[in-house]
């Protein structure tokens, strides 16, 4: 079986078609079944795999940064009486439980991005569902501004996933529909257990969808509903457009080469190396240079790289546990970088590429594998890429005798790229004792903190000298790496997220927590269980035992 | 509507009388019914007097009364196979132990779905024929087509009772839509596509209740297996109305089999179309068109829907009975399918094969009747031969319905379907055609062109019997 690739370009997108009219998008979902991310299962009426997705991310992301005068963008579908029946059944039943997870992850991702376009990018999202919306299908609408379902009688948004499979929503469904649309929970209660769905004015009185509309009046009404759309944000100014070029990464047997980043694998020990390399030159600094490097622009082609190596790891490196990551070049480069990047925030591309930067971060922070940043001898952990190091579980620094080992605070590191829960890393980090990030960004503004004052700040997780640093570094990932993976996940999700819950964190915490745990329980995925006999003659057994 | 005047207006053996759940949905829902019928029901015929049949009782007798009434008053009723003692579930999981008298929690979406479904069809069909009493080929038509419209509207009250009587309030939400929804309303259609297409003429009239109404009698009969006891007994019920619609629609285009070949033998050059009626060649395209798209009512060749239905007792085959088998957990059953442009064989497990069971159960019904048309034309002297299309012809939905084939079931490209169609399937200027010949005809023992008389009138009245009296 051939690694999963998330590069994609409308111009070869198989389920999706993207129509640009000035200020207007239409993403239309029209899922060509021969066309499955692997053999074995057909996408019919509009179901889903991670190929779709794949392609859904892309033209989002795109939309960002190619098309910077699309204020709404209307999602829909040209299949007859089908807007999106959601994931394929049969594609999550030939799917290993690792697959399925990451899968689940990738699509969650999908659907905050689009959430957060329309909060960051002021880019407004309209689900029109022109016919039957079920399970993902209603996922992917409740991540959209407003839902649209059109009223023949008969069409329904509906979560059957509990009365058909035995399973839950898996793309932040449940939570989104009590906290985010406001469902009372009793209702959702009926609504969650009622395979079929709800349908016409019922749907919009229990807050399921915002309007509907009969079929010979939906196209008006989708137009009327866009304008309301188009009206919150028509202040909002991005661009300039830039186009996003190719990534021309190489991947090969244990190496991925891109221009920033590299990953080395060592499979039998199940770890890896990943290097994130500073500008090789001084990076330009005024906007319209900035904009003329387009898409390879340090800022922004570093972090597409970082994004794109971290999924190629999830989705195709399942056993690689354990993962160092390194940086290396020259400091200034990427302070500059910064710099120039957060004083030209008045510049829409620019401040989409801030934007990119922090969706691969938290992308980064809900990798479930063990990251062991490591500062050494060629490293610049500096202003953003210090964010590498903050985010990893543990941060390994070298002592040396010449104090060329250090991080470099800054601006980037004050509550510019938050994670999932809305909190800088140093905030996670410092959780207890906040004042120690003043501290820490103080002392930055003077430069390097060497290995020794930066434990003395409580940055590294542990600081060893020339003679230790190796065999410490080496025990640690090797015991690592002999842990269970699954006990590593929970912990790491557990620690990795110190304070407040937001509806992200929740989402990504539910899945983890319940709708991995049911997946991987009999009574759906054992012998008997709905998902294994889903489209099969016999019907499932359940174990009837509570917790 | 006070309880008692509702169980006078309405004949029924469902205890009317008593049951207050079902006289508070009635009294809400038997206007709304009414209203449904004067807007959607036959144009321009709704006061004339009909020769009509109406059900009674369900004893033998009882339910055949015929007298002459005006089909707004139609005394619509409901009834049940009455109970049989101690019965049990005939097939699937659960299968050996008790039918449910009530709706089990865990089928009540499925089952309510099903019986939506189905009661859907019922005034949808109505709709699609209203029109048709204005170009009637004689008062005995007239008032076959009226009888089978009220008999539709009395199936819709039998799935409206069971959606009232078991399904609470979401029941009687389904009640209400089924009046809601219209044939062809590009906003409120019925739920199936073959209900949306207007019947425009008599010809199609009696292919749908050849083809259609016998698709049909096979979700009925299917349903009469179910181990939802109250289904079974009400489906059992429909059964013996739908049989007089089959009975309609062959013998109509057996009339017009038989019309056809006296017209031919009276032209010079055998054409029927130049004598006014429908030539053979013609009919059969409208046949291959009819039962084709009848054949996709089936659904898939291979459905796990079908399988889940029977797994849990909801649906079981036609005539259960006349099986051994009655889990289907072990065997298997052989099914084309179209891979790499080649039609090939697969296996595939009983119970996803339901839907397949049933079609070829009623492809096999529909040709014993295709036999009888034939014996006309060879009694005739006419050598021609009316075919049913290959199963794999014009579908729409199951393993075919990417691929284009002729009626023999040979594989055509793109190119050679469109050059072929039009041999095929009825053409623009047929539908003008037969329109054209469809002269109304409405003096007692008259009959247009076209057709030719029945062999004996309904309940042992002559064909010159006044079976319907113009207001």
């Amino acid at each position: 079986m051939d690694p999963i690739r998330f590069e994609t370009h409308p111009d070869r997108y198989n389920h999706w078609k993207l129509e640009i009219n000035d200020e207007r998008a239409r993403l239309v979902m029209q899922v060509d079944p021969e066309f499955p991310l692997k053999p074995g299962y057909e996408l019919k009426l509009n179901s889903y795999d991670l190929g779709v997705d794949i392609e859904l991310a892309d033209a989002i992301t795109r939309i960002r940064f190619e098309h910077p005068n699309v204020k709404v963008v209307t999602i829909t579908s040209e299949v007859d009486r089908c807007f999106c029946s959601g994931a394929n059944i049969y594609m999550l039943g030939l799917s290993s439980h690792t697959f399925k997870i990451n899968f689940c992850k990738f699509t969650n991702e999908t659907r905050l991005f689009i959430e957060e376009a329309s909060k960051n990018s002021g880019i407004r999202f309209l689900a029109a569902c022109n016919g039957a919306t079920a399970g993902g299908g209603y996922e992917l609408a409740l991540a959209c501004d407003d839902i649209v379902l059109v009223d023949d009688g008969n069409s329904t948004v509906s979560f059957p996933e509990t009365p058909l499979l035995a399973v839950l929503p898996g793309t932040g469904g449940l939570t989104r529909l009590v906290d985010k649309r406001h469902v009372r929970r009793d209702r959702a209660d009926v609504f969650c257990t009622l395979a079929e769905g709800i349908k016409g004015k019922r749907a919009v009185e229990w807050g399921l969808v915002d309007a509907i509309f009969t079929k010979s009046k939906f196209a008006e009404g989708i137009k009327g509903r866009e304008d309301m759309l188009a009206e919150q944000v028509k202040d909002a100014v991005r661009g300039p457009s830039v186009a996003l070029k190719p990534l021309d990464s190489t991947i090969e047997n244990n190496t991925y080469t891109y221009k920033y980043v590299s990953v080395e694998l060592d499979r039998e020990a199940r770890t890896g190396v990943i290097t994130v390399r500073a500008p090789s030159e001084a990076p330009p600094t005024d906007a319209a240079a900035m904009v003329a490097e387009g898409s390879d622009l340090w800022s922004l082609r570093c972090f597409r790289e970082f994004h794109d190596a971290l999924l190629q790891l999830r989705l195709n490196e399942p056993e690689v546990g354990v993962l160092t990551v390194k940086t290396t070049g020259n400091a200034d480069y990427v302070l500059a970088a910064d710099k120039a990047l957060l004083a030209n925030q008045d510049n829409g591309f620019l401040r989409e590429v801030k934007l990119l930067q922090a969706r691969a971060l938290r992308s980064y922070d809900l990798t479930a594998r063990s990251f062991f940043a490591v500062a050494d001898a060629d490293s610049c952990f500096a202003g953003i890429l210090l964010e590498l190091a903050l985010g990893a579980d543990r941060f390994y620094m070298l002592e040396d005798d010449d104090e060329k080992v250090g991080v470099w605070t800054s601006d980037a590191n004050a509550d510019q790229y938050l994670t999932s829960n809305g909190l800088s890393r140093f905030r996670l980090h410092f959780y207890h004792t906040p004042e120690m990030i003043d501290a820490a960004l103080a002392r930055g503004t003077e430069g390097m903190i060497a290995s020794v004052e930066a434990d003395k700040f409580g940055i590294p997780t542990i600081v060893a000298d020339e003679i230790d640093f190796e065999d410490e570094l080496r025990i640690a990932i090797e015991e690592r790496a002999s842990l269970s993976p699954d006990a590593l996940t929970g912990m790491e999700a557990s620690l990795r997220f110190v304070g407040p819950e937001t509806m992200e964190t929740k989402i990504f915490a539910r899945l983890s927590a319940w709708q991995n745990w049911i997946f991987t329980r009999p009574n759906s995925t054992g012998e008997r269980g709905a998902i294994t006999l889903y489209g099969q003659p016999e019907r499932p057994n359940f174990d009837w035992k509570r917790t | 509507m006070a309880g008692m005047a509702l169980n006078d207006k309405i004949p029924n053996n469902v205890d009317l009388s008593t049951d207050k759940r079902l006289q508070r949905a009635l009294e809400k829902w038997q206007p709304n019914y009414i209203n449904w019928w004067k807007e959607m029901g036959p144009v321009g015929h709704q006061a004339d007097s009909v020769y009509l049949r109406t059900a009674l009782s369900v004893e033998s007798g009882g339910w055949a009364n015929f007298s002459h009434v005006k089909m707004p008053d139609y005394r619509w009723g409901i009834f049940l196979e009455p109970k049989t003692a101690d019965k049990k579930i005939g097939f699937g999981d659960n299968m050996g132990k008790p039918v449910w008298d009530e709706v089990p929690g865990e089928f009540r979406n499925a089952l309510r779905r099903l019986i939506v479904t189905q009661g859907d069809t019922e005034p949808a069909s109505v709709e699609q024929q209203r029109a048709l009493g204005d170009t009637a080929p004689s008062l005995y038509d007239m008032r076959n087509l009226f009888q089978v419209n009220v008999e539709e509207g009395r199936h819709l009250w039998a799935m409206v009772y069971l959606l009232h009587r078991y399904f609470g309030r979401d029941g009687r939400e389904e009640a209400e839509d089924l009046l809601m929804r219209r044939s062809g309303d590009e906003d409120k259609p019925r739920i199936l596509g073959a209900f949306n297409e207007p019947t425009d003429h008599w010809l199609s009239f009696f292919l749908f209740a050849m083809f259609t109404d016998r698709d049909g009698k096979y979700q009925l009969a299917a349903l009469a297996e179910s181990a939802f006891d109250p289904l079974a007994r009400t489906c059992s019920f429909m059964l013996t109305e739908e049989a007089h619609h089959l009975f309609v629609g062959e013998t109509g285009v057996g009339r017009i089999i038989e019309r056809t070949c006296e017209l031919m033998k009276k032209d010079p050059n055998d054409d029927a179309r130049a004598q006014g009626g429908v030539d053979l060649p013609t009919l059969q395209k409208y046949i291959n068109q009819w039962y084709s798209v009848c054949l996709d009512l089936f659904g898939g060749e291979s459905s796990s829907n079908a399988a889940d239905s029977f797994a849990s007792g909801l649906k079981g085959r036609y005539k259960e009975k006349k099986y051994d088998d009655h889990q289907c957990m072990e065997g298997f059953k052989e099914i084309d399918f179209v891979e790499g442009g080649k039609i090939i064989t697969k296996e595939i497990a009983m119970r996803s094969a339901m839907n397949e069971y049933l079609r070829e159960d009623y492809i096999t019904d529909c040709q014993r009747a295709v036999d009888r048309w034939n014996k006309i034309i060879s009694k005739a002297g006419i050598s021609f031969e009316i075919r049913l299309p290959s199963s794999r012809f014009n579908r729409n939905i199951g393993n075919f319905s990417d691929y284009h084939f002729d009626p023999s079931g040979k594989m055509l490209s793109d190119v050679e379907w469109e050059a072929q169609k039009a041999s095929f399937v009825s053409s623009e200027e047929d539908e003008i055609y037969v329109l054209s010949i469809m002269k109304p005809c409405t003096e007692p023992g008259k009959i247009a062109n076209w057709i030719a008389p029945p062999r004996r009138g309904i309940n042992g009245q002559p064909f010159e019997y006044e079976y319907v009296k113009k207001a």
